[in-house]
């Protein structure tokens, strides 16, 4: 059932057709074969990227469609209610975006954001390792300065003529990067990495953190086999490995020692992204059971017409509309410019634990078929529970809702006190 | 080479269609006009024989104003401007008139090759194509399976029974295709906000040079007398297999006259 959307513009709308026109024909028929086969579909993003739903909410001056989260929220929406592999996949490669765009020198932005935003490229993100996931801060992955790579923050350094394609090698002194980093969606896929690396010596914490951006051609990074999981199986989730990777110094993004901070702000972006993932897949659960509803008859009646059913589709309605309504909400206080943190993290512990829940009741509503592979129901359940632990689990969620209410009454604690 | 693709907006098949019971037209205000799907294979053969030699594509479709959505959705294609023809003085023109009153409003435009669809889902008469060639006294090289154009001369393939005809002719010409032809790309979004921006000429019977005598419902050679809904699918024969299940549908079969 197609969700009546209001949006703030008529190309927003054209916007949202061409995306439904996509996701209908080209998504919704793969999604079960493929994630069978976990097949990835590499050409699906190629399509994409041609159509312009690669790089939506960045500047249209570097190629991308110049939309503000609102919208291209609601696209993500409804790519994962078709096919959560590549609404995921569109948020991750949006998010591996973010530093160039938003922390890039112009040189960096002119140079790299075309290609990025343009559709010709997948981007990967590579923060967790094993030994560092909520706490991604704990790192270890080395970015060793070379002898004379000083840390100049936004030196002209990134007019650095011809490109150092496809080596990289740099002349000038730069970093080499050793570690491996774990759980990287589009891992050996991607074509290029937006990675964390400790500059800092051991010990130095998060202020020892950079940010890079490196093509997935240079030479010493590898990815293992993706690994085997519940379901997003059309999604590769792999280690990489960057085993003594030399990096120029205009590829590092942002200053050095800034890099944790850059990874927290793509993240708060990022996690709207995954809002949006789970309403995709909570509203397709949802439409799915409630016209099974409709067409399944027990007792000589439509199953819907029983309370006990119709109840709980009234609930799983309702969860979803308010899930969707709560990711919008913080995404219109980012498209105004104000702090969105908070409820960013709100709506992804939110939606995802909507999705988990509306989905585990989707197959209940379909009883015994619900828990065969013949029908989706099954495959959003195991999709839903990925998203509760992605881009910092519904605990660190909690954690940083916690954390803000506690600044905001401390803050607000009157010299009276309380 | 400069490109006239014709796009007919026609009600999508998706959707309730209906005739207007006061002069039995389409009822086209009832359900959501979009492309007529061969037009949109019309649009990609165009838009493909443009990257390949060069020049112009113009989108020019007849119909109410609101056909101008099939328009821009064109333009969004990649297609560079539009020609609406459009005036109530055309409204309930049969295929002849419609092919008429576009031959006059092509003799508006400067073109080498014309590319439409065989067929509409609406009407089907699947006529347009070849009374428009001669109404302008152009080679009509019809049902295309694929395109070539060498110089002057343009090429196409013909499924056949027994395999394919190729037919040549000299442009300008004009060409109908059918949906093997090419796979249709979707627009991009940046397309969809150029097309916004292109321009769409509107052009009244007049502006076309159009004799309204000639057109309308009140000159049609053709009526449309009566129509009835298609009655409701009868319930199906449910054969019960009893150990003979194969001989009754095989004699359900025999007496349909399929085997
Ligand atoms: C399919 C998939 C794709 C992924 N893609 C990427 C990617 O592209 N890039 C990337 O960098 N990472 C990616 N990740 C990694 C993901 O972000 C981490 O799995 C996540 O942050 C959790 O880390 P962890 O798995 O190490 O769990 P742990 O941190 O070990 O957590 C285990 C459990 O402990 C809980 N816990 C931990 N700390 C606390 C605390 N302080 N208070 C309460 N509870 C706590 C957690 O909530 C969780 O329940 C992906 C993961 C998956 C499964
Ligand atoms: C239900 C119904 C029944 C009809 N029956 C008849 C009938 O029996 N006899 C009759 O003469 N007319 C009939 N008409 C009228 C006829 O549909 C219109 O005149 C129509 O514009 C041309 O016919 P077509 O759609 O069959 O064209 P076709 O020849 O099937 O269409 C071929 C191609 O011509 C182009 N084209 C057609 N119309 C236009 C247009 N308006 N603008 C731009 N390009 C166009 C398109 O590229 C299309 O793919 C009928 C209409 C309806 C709705």
């Amino acid at each position: 059932m197609a969700v009546e959307r209001t949006l703030p513009t008529s190309e927003a709308q054209d916007l949202l057709d061409l995306t439904r026109g996509i996701a209908d024909k080209e998504l919704a028929p793969r999604a079960a074969p493929d994630e069978e086969a976990g097949a990835f579909p590499r050409d699906v993003f190629a399509l994409l990227g041609r159509s312009g739903l690669l790089g939506l909410p960045y500047p249209a001056a570097y190629g991308g469609g110049d939309q503000p989260y609102e919208v291209y929220l609601q696209v993500v929406e409804e790519l994962a209610a078709r096919w959560l592999a590549v609404g995921l996949g569109v948020s991750v490669h949006t998010l591996s975006c973010f530093p160039v765009a938003a922390y890039g020198t112009d040189a960096q932005r002119a140079d790299l954001l075309p290609d990025m935003l343009g559709g010709a490229q997948l981007g990967a993100y590579c923060l967790s390792e094993s030994h560092a996931g909520s706490d991604a801060g704990a790192l270890a992955t080395r970015a060793e300065p070379e002898p004379g790579a000083v840390p100049a923050p936004r030196a002209g350094a990134a007019e650095a003529g011809p490109d150092a394609e496809p080596a990289g090698v740099p002349e000038a002194p730069g970093y080499r990067i050793t570690g491996a980093k774990s759980w990287i969606t589009h891992g050996g896929a991607a074509d290029f990495y937006t990675l964390f690396a400790r500059t800092g010596g051991p010990g130095s914490g998060r202020e020892g953190i950079s940010c890079f951006h490196l093509p997935a051609a240079t030479p010493g990074i590898s990815a293992d086999p993706p690994e085997r999981k519940m379901g997003m199986s059309a999604s590769p989730t792999a280690v990489v490995r960057f085993e003594d990777v030399r990096a120029a110094l205009e590829s590092r993004i942002g200053a050095e020692g800034q890099g944790f901070a850059i990874a927290l702000a793509a993240l708060d972006s990022g996690r709207l992204g995954i809002a949006a993932c789970a309403v995709g897949v909570a509203q397709a659960a949802l439409d799915l059971a409630l016209a099974h509803s409709r067409e399944r008859h027990q007792f000589g009646r439509p199953i819907g017409d029983f309370q006990g059913l119709s109840f709980l589709l009234a609930d799983m309605a309702t969860q979803t509309a308010a899930a969707r309504e709560l990711y919008l909400a913080a995404a219109r206080r980012r498209d105004a410019g104000r702090p969105f943190a908070t409820q960013a993290a709100m709506a992804k512990l939110f939606a995802t634990d909507t999705a988990m829940r509306v989905t585990t009741d989707a197959v209940q509503v379909l009883g015994g078929a619900g828990y065969t592979r013949d029908l989706p129901a099954e495959r959003l359940m195991r999709e839903a529970k990925v998203l509760q632990i992605v881009e910092g689990t519904n605990q660190i969620q909690r954690m940083v809702i916690g954390r803000a209410l506690a600044r905001e009454a401390r803050t607000t604690e009157g010299p009276a006190g309380r | 080479m400069n490109i006239v693709v014709l796009v007919k907006q026609v009600p999508d098949t998706a959707t309730e269609r209906k005739l207007s019971s006061d002069d039995n037209t389409l009822d086209r205000a009832a359900s959501d006009g979009v492309i007529n799907e061969l037009d949109e294979y019309a649009i990609e053969e165009a838009l493909l024989l443009k990257e390949k030699h060069g020049g112009e594509v113009t989108i020019l479709t007849m119909g109410p104003d609101q056909a101008t959505d099939s328009i821009r959705k064109a333009l969004s294609m990649g297609a560079d401007k539009a020609v609406h023809l459009v005036d109530d003085a055309l409204h309930g023109s049969d295929a002849l008139q419609t092919a008429y009153a576009l031959s006059k409003a092509l003799g508006t435009l400067e073109f080498d090759l014309v590319v439409l669809g065989s067929e509409s889902t609406d009407a089907r008469t699947g006529i347009v194509g070849a009374a428009l060639a001669e109404y302008l006294g152009l080679p009509q090289l019809t049902l295309a399976g694929k395109v070539d154009v060498d110089g002057q001369a343009i090429r196409i393939q013909r499924a056949t029974d027994y395999g394919h005809d190729v037919v040549e002719a000299q442009l300008p010409a004009v060409v109908s295709v059918v949906e093997k032809i090419n796979e249709p790309r979707y627009p991009s979004f940046k397309l969809i906000m150029q097309a916004k921006k292109k321009p769409v000429a509107k052009l009244s019977a007049a502006d076309a040079g159009i004799d309204t005598a000639l057109v309308g419902l009140g000159n049609a050679a053709t009526e449309t007398v009566d129509f009835a809904p298609a009655p409701p699918r009868a319930a199906g024969t449910v054969i019960k297999d009893e150990g003979d299940g194969g001989v009754k549908a095989a004699d359900f079969l025999a007496e349909k006259k399929f085997v």
